[in-house]
């Protein structure tokens, strides 16, 4: 046990106490975290994952900004009862655009990771602003405020270049026309034609039943709209993901 | 004026932040910084307003160790501890009651963050700050090195409690859970952990003791290990730099492990780490006994700091998280139970011959009571990362009752203990004003926590098997609305036993405020003391 008769040597030097200490804590993150930044193999190859148009971003930012993550998770996992219940298990390669990543860790409510294009639009919208009135037994708050309040998307296309700083491939276009694109998606200007060059499978429309306003209700209800619906899994080859 | 520069720095801070609310591009941001403007402009008011000290003042103030921002941060601690059990009963209560619901800024959503954050952030930050300068000064011999940077730690890591606090109230959240604040409260608490990083190795390094007694070798990795993870994890792209908004560097499956590493660790080197260097101290003091293993200590402390930090990824089993890196969780996960029961024993066994003080001394069993609650929670951690448990307790109530008997059994009542040793010293009491309150608070909170997990193991296992039952034709038998009816009493029970918890806070308040006035209260001593027996001459 001469080892441990040597540790004095430690205990007589702060600097070298803290050295060590930093060290020694260092080596899991190194050995384990950074690797998936470079393992090709972390996240699947799919199609159709595109970036979330600006209407979806807005939407998303609202979900964060609510918690909604303290409740619902979106991330499936590959057992029988869950991918009965909620749909395919969730690929790394789905929220390879979130920042941050959305996947929560309590299932207060159900998981929401597929849960676009389940209900109509007035299902969500009536039960965002009064949730037992449709769901008896539900215990999730009331989130009608959402339906008068106004987005604030002056500055959208900031947010569209945050992301594409940390490597969302957002266009200059994309970018240029986010203001744009918030109006065409919920349904305030017809022309959609710019919107839709620039994003797949994007629903357009009025989505929380008020066609003169886009409110916080529409950027949400965009966004739980299109949740899961990206990545076509006809053409997913699950063997050859397997890692 | 002696406080000018004080002045100077809080009122030009207001001014910043107002103008910084006159810049906002986002409606959160304004407010935000209009408030944090507010605090900082009634400090500097209060600051001008401090009564001047007599010179024989300040030479006493020089003198010996310097307790009185420990003073301070006693009183907050206690504070902060009602504060956060306050608003968990609160959000306890809405999951029982959903109309408790206030929208929009008092909603599940936006309250759980602040209940986390109150209670670990500001509860056992607080006491880790305070009792580490506590422990420091004693240990090293030596006075603390700087008196201003110390009072800069403290307030800095007040003001960046209210910070966080208002913001999760307004909505402004990066939704990292236990890193909740925004990109510029981020960059402030990094400021302030430099500063406190830098006070205590200056101290360490200034000691008169040539040996660093082993419970600052655990407050020193606590310090830097949480420097480190909340620099990474916190790395993000503001959308403005006058608004509130930034998104997050990295994404999706790299975001979740870098996430769930500095979650596991904020366990692991927050409430773990820097609460065995609170036993390390208080506990051997209060039962007047050395530490049990001198060896058993250095093994344990590089063990424990080395493993914990794999261990992460078991809050990511079977998500798209790579195989690879789950397995390695987990398997350092299960080896993590060894380091941390090395804790344990040499906790539990510091009371050798002493076993008697259980019965006699309240404070004792509070601390006893903290070590046995850690060594039950560190050994159902490495059972909930195997992955076929953890298929079942993953996403339930389960991990919130784990979660609970190791944050209020062991962080809390340790807490407790340290705080019920230093207050008397501190104001210089020869006593507490009442252990029979302290027994009284023993009592309520190991109730409220034996209640709390109890009932939430059961809801946790019994929402996880109602979630995958399957009927004889195959079908799902649930509903997911059905499994959500199904735990309403226990939700209520939980809410019970936190309610039990808050008030033994309450009573702790009560008794070391009741201690700090002078008073002792008038009451039948834990033990009777009688004359000794007369002993036969030999």
């Amino acid at each position: 046990m001469d080892i441990l008769g040597k540790h004095g040597v430690i205990e007589r030097n702060a600097t070298l106490l803290l050295t060590l200490s930093l060290v020694v804590v260092s080596i899991g993150g190194i050995v384990e975290v950074a690797p998936l930044f470079y393992f090709q193999n972390t996240i699947e190859k799919v199609e159709g994952m595109r970036p979330y148009t600006p209407l979806e971003l807005a939407g998303r930012d609202i979900y964060i900004r609510e918690g909604c993550y303290t409740c619902h998770s979106q991330m499936i996992r590959p057992f029988r009862d869950e991918t009965e219940r909620y749909g395919n298990y969730s690929l790394a390669a789905e929220s390879m655009y979130d920042h941050p990543f959305q996947w929560g860790s309590k299932r207060t409510g159900p998981d929401l990771a597929r849960v676009g294009a389940r209900y109509s639009n007035e299902w969500h919208v009536e039960h965002l602003s009064d949730p037992r009135a449709l769901v008896p037994e539900s215990i999730m708050p009331k989130y009608a405020f959402l339906a008068t309040t106004e987005l604030d998307y002056a500055n959208i296309a900031g947010n569209l270049r945050a992301n594409a700083a940390v490597g969302v491939p957002y266009s200059q276009a994309a970018i240029d026309n986010a203001r744009a694109d918030v109006v065409a998606q919920a349904g305030l200007d017809a022309d959609t034609s710019g919107l839709l060059e620039r994003y797949a499978k994007v629903t357009t429309g009025d989505f929380d039943g008020n066609p003169m306003k886009i409110t916080e209700m529409d950027a949400l209800v965009a966004y739980l709209q299109m949740l899961g619906t990206l990545v076509d899994f006809s053409t997913y080859d699950a063997a050859a993901n397997y890692r | 004026m002696r406080y000018m520069p004080w002045f100077i720095a809080l009122a030009s801070g207001a001014f910043i932040c107002f103008a910084l609310a006159g810049l906002a591009v986002d409606a959160p941001f304004r407010l935000h910084m209009g408030i944090i403007a507010a605090v900082l402009g009634i400090a500097a008011i209060i600051v001008a307003r401090l009564p001047e000290k007599s010179a024989a003042e300040i030479a006493a103030e020089q003198e010996g160790y310097f307790d009185a921002p420990i003073r301070v941060g006693s009183i907050l601690t206690v504070f902060w501890g009602c504060v956060g059990f306050l608003v968990g009963l609160v959000v306890a209560l809405q999951l029982a009651w959903p109309d408790l619901n206030l929208e929009p800024f008092l909603n599940f959503g936006r309250l759980r963050p602040l209940h986390t954050s109150a209670v670990v952030f500001a509860f056992g930050g607080t006491a880790l700050i305070t009792t580490s300068l506590y422990v420091v000064q004693r240990t090293g011999r030596a006075r603390l090195f700087s008196e201003s940077l110390t009072w800069f730690v403290f307030w800095g890591y007040q003001l960046f409690i209210v910070m966080a606090a208002t913001g999760y109230l307004l909505g402004i959240t990066q939704s990292r859970e236990y890193a909740e604040p925004e990109w510029y409260v981020d960059i402030w608490l990094t400021i302030v952990w430099v500063a406190y990083l830098v006070l205590f190795m200056g101290t360490l390094i200034k000691r008169k003791e040539p040996h660093i007694y082993v419970a600052n070798w655990f407050y020193l990795a606590f310090i830097v290990t949480i420097a480190m993870l909340h620099v990474v994890n916190n790395l993000a792209m503001p959308v403005s730099f006058f608004g509130s908004k930034s998104y997050s560097l990295f994404s999706g499956v790299q975001d979740a492990l870098t996430q769930w590493w500095y979650g596991h660790n904020a366990v692991g080197f927050f409430l773990t780490a820097g609460f065995l260097g609170m036993m390390y101290y208080y506990m051997p003091k209060q039962a007047e006994r050395p530490v049990y293993s001198y060896r058993l200590s250095i093994i344990h402390f590089w063990a424990i700091i080395f493993l914990y930090i794999w261990a992460g990824p078991h809050h990511l089993h079977y998500t798209a998280l790579p195989d690879w890196a789950q397995t390695l969780g987990m398997v350092f996960s299960i080896m993590l139970w060894m380091p941390s029961w090395g804790g344990m024993i040499n906790g539990l066994m510091t009371l050798r011959g002493a076993w008697d003080k259980m019965r006699t001394d309240p404070i004792m069993r509070m601390m006893v009571i903290a070590v046995a609650f850690y060594g039950m929670a560190t050994f159902e951690g490495p059972v909930m990362s195997i992955k076929s448990v953890n298929g079942l307790s993953h996403y339930t109530d389960w991990t919130i009752g784990h979660v609970h008997s190791s944050a209020l059994g062991w962080v809390g009542m340790i807490t407790f203990g340290a705080i019920y040793f230093m207050v008397p010293r501190l104001w210089g009491r020869k006593q507490l004003y009442s252990l029979r309150l302290v027994n009284w608070h023993f009592w309520l909170a190991t109730v409220g926590i034996v209640i709390y997990a109890a009932v939430m193991w059961v809801a946790g296992v019994m929402q996880g098997l109602m979630w995958r039952e399957y009927d004889t034709d195959g079908f799902l038998v649930y509903s997911f609305a059905e499994t959500v009816a199904a735990l309403q009493p226990y939700y209520v029970a939980r809410a019970f036993g936190g309610f039990l918890y808050l008030l033994g806070g309450l009573v702790m308040a009560y008794n070391v405020w009741m201690t700090i006035r002078g008073k002792v209260r008038n009451e039948r001593p834990i033990v009777e003391v009688t004359a000794p027996a007369l002993q036969p001459a030999v």
